[in-house]
């Protein structure tokens, strides 16, 4: 299991070789995307972060999943700091034998990140600058697991 | 204590962190000492269900006590991933 909170970029083809190791047979990815706003106006996303919590959180979550299902390993990448549309903010990968563990682990480890890791993100545009509010849904998707 | 504030409970209270002496036995009653201080904490804690709090880096809740602890950070619900 690794857990990097990091300002540099990742490279999800280098993280992923030899992940997991030849006796798993699935590997699930998901990489999150500084996405454009409606008017495309984003100049940047500002990921704000709570350093000495944030690694013990996105710890905490992956131990969570690991023990949950069968995974052969665990991988998050969560960045901070300002980030330019397009530019990846976060990964998280998953591997198991067989493909179930693997999807199943990595939507957690998604629907936990998203409202219980200690990261703030604030929309930068040429004329404002507005935090992110928390979404329902992404809370009310921590009561499925 | 260190008390910490992130996102725009640290914008509206102006400071990151700051040591605070306090008698307060849980999270709520920092936050009443807090709020009578100046407006700028009055407007920052107004609306305690948009505030999350964490008591050492471990998120808890407003009744929690605060007896020996070292940190305590207030900030709004997160948005990761």
């Amino acid at each position: 299991m690794r857990v990097l909170v990091q300002d540099s970029p990742f490279d999800l083809a280098a993280e992923m070789t030899g992940f997991g190791g030849d006796g798993m047979g699935a590997i699930v990815t998901f990489t999150g995307v500084v996405r454009n706003n409606d008017r495309g106006d984003l100049v940047a996303m500002d990921i704000e972060h709570y350093p000495g919590m944030t690694q013990s959180a996105l710890t905490r979550i992956a131990t969570e999943a690991s023990a949950r299902w069968s995974l052969g390993d665990v991988l998050v990448i969560h960045r901070h700091g300002r980030l330019e549309p397009g530019e990846q903010i976060m990964m998280v990968a998953t591997a198991s034998r067989h493909r179930k563990d693997a999807f199943e682990a990595a939507e957690f480890l998604m629907d936990y990140l998203k409202s219980r890791a200690p990261f703030w993100k604030k929309e930068i545009t040429r004329d404002s600058a507005d935090w992110v509010a928390a979404r329902d849904e992404d809370e009310a998707a921590l009561g499925r697991w | 204590m260190d008390v910490l504030y992130f996102a725009w409970v640290r914008e509206r209270i102006g400071l990151p962190r700051e040591k605070v002496e306090t008698d307060a036995t849980t999270v709520a009653e920092l936050v009443a000492e807090l709020r009578r201080r100046e407006e700028r904490y009055e407007v920052a804690f107004a609306d305690l269900s948009a505030l999350r709090v964490a008591i050492d880096q471990e998120l808890t809740d407003f009744d929690a006590p605060i007896s020996g602890a070292r940190e305590v950070a207030f900030f709004p619900p997160m948005t990761g991933g």
